[in-house]
């Protein structure tokens, strides 16, 4: 295994818009391959995480590496890796495509190009890519694989005529695809004897192993006991294992030279000696520089993440630390709440990534989690001169010391067929769009371009874009930069005492409406009490809206004889473990959902 | 004390969760068999145990004839040692006791609906009056000396929501007829806060009680409960009880609670405990016997006991248990944690509440050792009265008294 010929390798990965089937052709590749049995196959074997696999997304970036016997009789190594398809996730593909030599770009023969197939192609040819595309769902009745093949050309202006025309999901036109690779897509360089060069593009912590590094080797070779320098952390370890990709599980090998993609394992135990990005390097042959690397990503949307039960906070802390491994863009800084006690400040890439590293802390690490309401970065401009990036509306400082705020914009470009158009401009308009143009595509379909504010967006604009155009449109951002904004930060007072976990900024015209809905939600949020708890939003403390908890009257069971004294018994048990659920806010009980709920203001809509 | 559960009816009420069914005669002979057979088989369970008081409940046990309850009676005398002055309940639906043959509702062969017309005539009437007064007499010659008639309310659109088989005026006659019979401990239960019930029309189902001659010994107030699998669960799941069905808000529930103490203490009756309220003397011996944790032997289908610490539950299958009636039981031992927990929540729920010496008397250390916190701060909230040598609910704390009570359960 230790001769592998640099000119039959491919590294590559699939780009695609979500949904026009990236997962499922990559599960062909690997079954068609001949590396697995069909009886192997595991739905999407790439998707591994539980997670991905009930969300039906690709969350993280998975590699895997297949031997293919082509058509002029030899043999040669796939690496795939794949990448996400979230407009959340732009810096895991990016992470991605760095590894690679060339992308397979999937497009849908229904739908045609949509917003994120465009960012992605762009990422990739960003990248240097060869880009070559694929045609997928040609078996359903609504495809047009001849005027999609005409789009791409158009729209994106690579050569498509000679695309594969392919069910991923029915298993047709697959071998051409594998020839395709073959050919379209161009061997690695490097020099196997040169000093060592590779990048990381992922790590995963594992209990026995350690840190387990993914890495593309771009020059040299690394094998076991080599000396290892982690360039921009400047660790230095002894490398333990390397090897290669098999589906879902790691396999040794001898060593791995430039162009192969592979992991290292140094028995690193501290997680912050890695990252990604990074160059590995020999220690005592090391490169003259380190590789460009990626530009890291900044957090988008921020929130407090709370343990539930204080005293986990310090398995709160080491869960992010595990996951901020293989998720650079995962951002946490410790932070104390008056209502919540102690916890973290966290970043993310979007209100979807928030979601999966909620959900990941809860299921993989067993935590139970308070989480409050996302908000974006806000520039502060004070009247002493001094700017502060505001990602905790608690710090706002004092109204007098504002001079003015700025907040994050971005460039929106939705792509939606023409009879949506009206609604989806409404809904821009709603949420403070500002509009740039349309561009038609074809007869049927325009791309509209927007500016929209990104904290107007983080919620469920996703949700409402997918509502308004039963599911057609498509949407792809980028950040375009600050704007000075009219905003005020929106106090929630439960029982006349204020809780800093539930303020969130907003902008001066929607704060009355978002007050009295935050209002009534908590007001369906919150238990009866002995006592009547009034709820108020206020600006700068002005009330603007009120809703009433009133006392609880009847909390009684009317018959309790000699076969209800059991039952009667495990119902109060319930309902004391329920209390131990809540959150004790002055002498109030607020259930931990409760800090969510700002989240859901729009659900009713 | 022993219970013996009669799980049948006439017709599934539309708000009862209760286990019982609606079952043809033969099924009830054979069950009374095998009560009899379990009856015998558990006698040396309850020995050295005097049986102070027996309550026969429902289901329907009215639906039983006066027979069938002597023979029971008969067993069970045979079995176990019985007080002279036991106290030995019966409960009784109104218009379940018409005849010494056949309750009324139950189909007889080759009866047509003009026949069961004419029998509601003003004659048959009068000859249904004499046969209830027979049938009841039936029951307290076996041994029936307290009756517990489930009226609920006195206002048929009540009675025909609730899905009951009887109007106010089949109750009448009933409740006539046993006072005819020579029943001098009669109790009537009530339920409030009924889908579209009023505080006025509640008002009114309690004067038509009170204006009865004689007035009950007894009453049972029931605040409605919507439980799981009832016809009612269902309605209030589909939206039914709104508009004019309205189910009472916890404040208008709590108004015809509160109406209900006041006039019923005017009225000569006391509370004493969350849903009963009895005239001097008349509390029922039972039932009182479940708040202060004596010990009990439930006989029948899925009934309950407590003996020795262990809370027993029986077999809930009829058919299983009609085959064997010593099958399917379930056993269920109490450490000390749980006795002291239900020595607190039970004996909570009565007005004379729970008193230090007897908590001393049977753990062995003081009560405010383990609640002294909790006491104090109900007390502060108004729930709970500290009287020194005991402790009560509040007539705030009756209203929530599953509050105050889930704080007095112990840690692991």
């Amino acid at each position: 295994m230790s001769q592998i010929d640099q000119s039959k390798i491919r590294n590559f990965c699939i780009v695609a818009h979500i949904d026009h089937g990236k997962s499922t052709l990559a599960d062909r590749i690997i079954e068609q391959t001949g590396l697995l049995t069909s009886r192997e196959m595991q739905a999407q074997v790439l998707d591994n995480m539980e997670l991905e696999r009930e969300r039906g997304i690709t969350i993280k970036a998975q590699a895997v590496r297949t031997v293919y016997k082509a058509k002029d009789g030899e043999e040669y190594i796939f690496n795939l890796i794949d990448t996400p398809g979230h407009v959340d996730f732009n810096y895991e593909v990016s992470r991605s495509l760095a590894a690679c030599d060339g992308a397979i770009l999937v497009v849908d023969a229904a739908q045609g190009i949509e917003a994120q197939t465009l960012a992605n192609v762009y990422l990739a040819l960003d990248h240097d890519l060869d880009v070559f595309p694929v045609i997928n769902k040609i078996d359903l009745p609504s495809a047009e694989p001849q005027r999609v093949i005409e789009e791409i050309e158009d729209v994106i202006g690579i050569e498509a005529q000679d695309a594969p025309l392919i069910s991923a999901k029915n298993g047709i036109g697959i071998e051409e695809v594998l020839e395709q690779i073959v050919h379209k897509i161009p061997a690695p360089k490097g020099s196997a004897s040169a000093p060592l060069k590779a990048l990381i593009f992922d790590c995963v912590y594992d209990s026995y192993k350690g840190v387990i590094v993914f890495c593309r080797i771009m020059e040299g070779t690394v094998k076991k006991g080599t000396e290892v320098l982690m360039m921009a952390t400047g660790a230095k370890e002894e490398v333990v294992e390397v090897g290669y990709f098999g589906a879902g599980q790691f396999i040794p090998c001898e060593e791995l030279s430039a162009g192969m993609v592979g992991y290292i394992t140094a028995s690193i135990k501290n997680v912050k000696d890695t990252a990604v990005g990074d160059t590995v390097t020999d220690a005592k042959n090391p490169c003259a520089e380190p590789l460009p690397g990626y530009k890291k990503v900044l957090s988008m949307v921020y929130c407090g993440i709370y343990p539930a039960d204080g005293a986990k906070y310090p398995d709160l802390r080491d869960a992010l630390e595990k996951l901020q491994l293989n998720d650079a863009s995962l951002f946490y800084e410790p932070e104390t709440s008056i209502a919540l006690g102690f916890g973290f400040r966290c970043g993310f890439l979007g209100l979807l990534h928030l979601e999966i590293i909620q959900e990941r802390l809860e299921r993989e690490y067993n935590l139970d989690l308070v989480t409050t309401a996302p908000g974006v970065v806000y520039k502060v401009h004070k009247t002493n001169g001094e700017c502060i990036e505001l990602t905790n509306p608690s710090n706002l400082p004092d109204p007098s010391e504002i001079d003015y705020m700025e907040e994050p914009i971005v460039s929106a470009e939705i792509m939606v067929t023409s009879e949506f158009i009206g609604s989806i401009m409404t809904l821009c308009q709603e949420r403070r769009g500002r509009y740039l143009g349309t561009e038609y595509i074809e007869g049927t379909r325009a791309l509209l371009k927007y500016e929209l504010p990104l904290n107007e967006i983080i919620y469920d604009f996703f949700d409402a874009l997918k509502s308004r155009s039963r599911g057609y449109a498509s949407f792809d951002y980028d950040i375009k930069g600050y704007e000075q904004s009219k905003l005020v930060k929106l106090d929630i007072l439960i029982n006349k005492e204020e809780v800093d976990a539930l303020s969130f900024i907003v902008h001066a015209d929607s704060a009355y409406e978002r007050g009295r809905k935050m209002c009534e939600k908590l007001k369906d949020e919150i238990p009866r009490h002995l006592f009547e708890i009034p709820i108020q939003a206020a600006v700068g403390g002005k009330v603007i809206a009120r809703e009433t908890v009133r006392a609880m009257r009847k909390d009684v069971l009317a018959k309790c004889y000699g076969g209800d004294i059991t039952r009667k018994k495990k119902l109060l048990e319930k309902q004391k473990e329920g209390k131990k659920r809540m959150r004790q806010i002055g002498n109030v009980e607020i259930p931990q959902k409760a800090f969510m709920s700002v989240l859901k203001l729009d659900d009713r809509d | 004390m022993l219970y013996l559960h009669v799980p049948f009816c006439v017709r599934k009420c539309n708000y009862c969760d209760f286990l019982s069914a609606v079952h043809p005669e033969e099924r009830r002979e054979r069950y009374v068999e095998a009560l009899c057979a379990e009856i015998r088989a558990r006698g040396k369970e309850y020995s050295g145990r005097t049986v102070t008081s027996i309550f026969f409940g429902g289901g329907t046990p009215s639906l039983l004839l006066p027979a069938q309850i002597s023979g029971i009676m008969d067993v069970i005398r045979e079995t176990f040692p019985v007080a002279s002055d036991a106290e030995v309940t019966m409960e009784c639906n109104p218009g379940t006791v018409k005849s010494t043959e056949k309750p009324e509702g139950e189909s007889r062969q080759g009866n047509s609906d003009s026949e069961k017309k004419q029998e509601s005539s003003k004659g048959e009437e009068l000859r249904g009056n004499m046969a209830e007064e027979e049938r009841l007499a039936g029951y307290l010659k076996a041994g029936i000396n307290r009756l517990s008639i489930g009226l609920q309310s006195a206002n048929d659109e009540e009675l025909k929501l609730l899905g009951r088989i009887h109007d106010y005026e089949a109750f009448l006659r009933t409740y006539q007829a046993a006072r005819a019979a020579g029943f001098s401990n009669v109790s009537v239960d009530l339920m409030n806060a009924l889908p579209g019930q009023t505080l006025d029309s509640w008002k009114e189902t309690l004067e038509k009680v009170l204006a009865l001659k004689p007035v009950p010994e007894h009453l049972s107030v029931y605040s409605l409960i919507l439980e799981e699998g009832t016809r009612f669960f269902t309605w209030d799941g589909e939206g039914k009880f709104t508009g004019k069905l309205q189910i009472p808000s916890e404040e208008l529930d709590r108004e015809m609670y509160a109406h209900t103490g006041k006039r019923l203490r005017e009225a000569g009756f006391e509370q004493y405990e969350i849903s009963n309220y009895a005239r001097e003397g008349r509390e029922c011996r039972h039932n009182y016997g479940y708040w202060i944790r004596k010990e009990y032997l439930g006989l029948g289908l899925g009934a309950a006991s407590l003996l020795d610490e262990i809370r027993y539950s029986n077999e809930t299958d009829l058919e299983k248990y009609l085959k064997d009636p010593l099958s399917g039981r379930t056993a269920q031992s109490l450490g000390r944690k749980e006795q002291m927990e239900e020595f607190l929540f039970l004996g909570l729920r009565t007005c004379r509440g729970v008193k230090r010496k007897e908590f001393l008397e049977c753990f062995g250390e003081p009560l405010d050792q383990y609640w002294q916190a909790v006491i104090e701060k109900n007390v502060a909230d108004g729930l709970l009265l500290d009287e020194g040598e005991g402790i009560r609910l509040t007539a705030r704390g009756m209203d929530l008294s599953n509050y105050v009570s889930a704080q007095f359960l112990l840690e692991e």
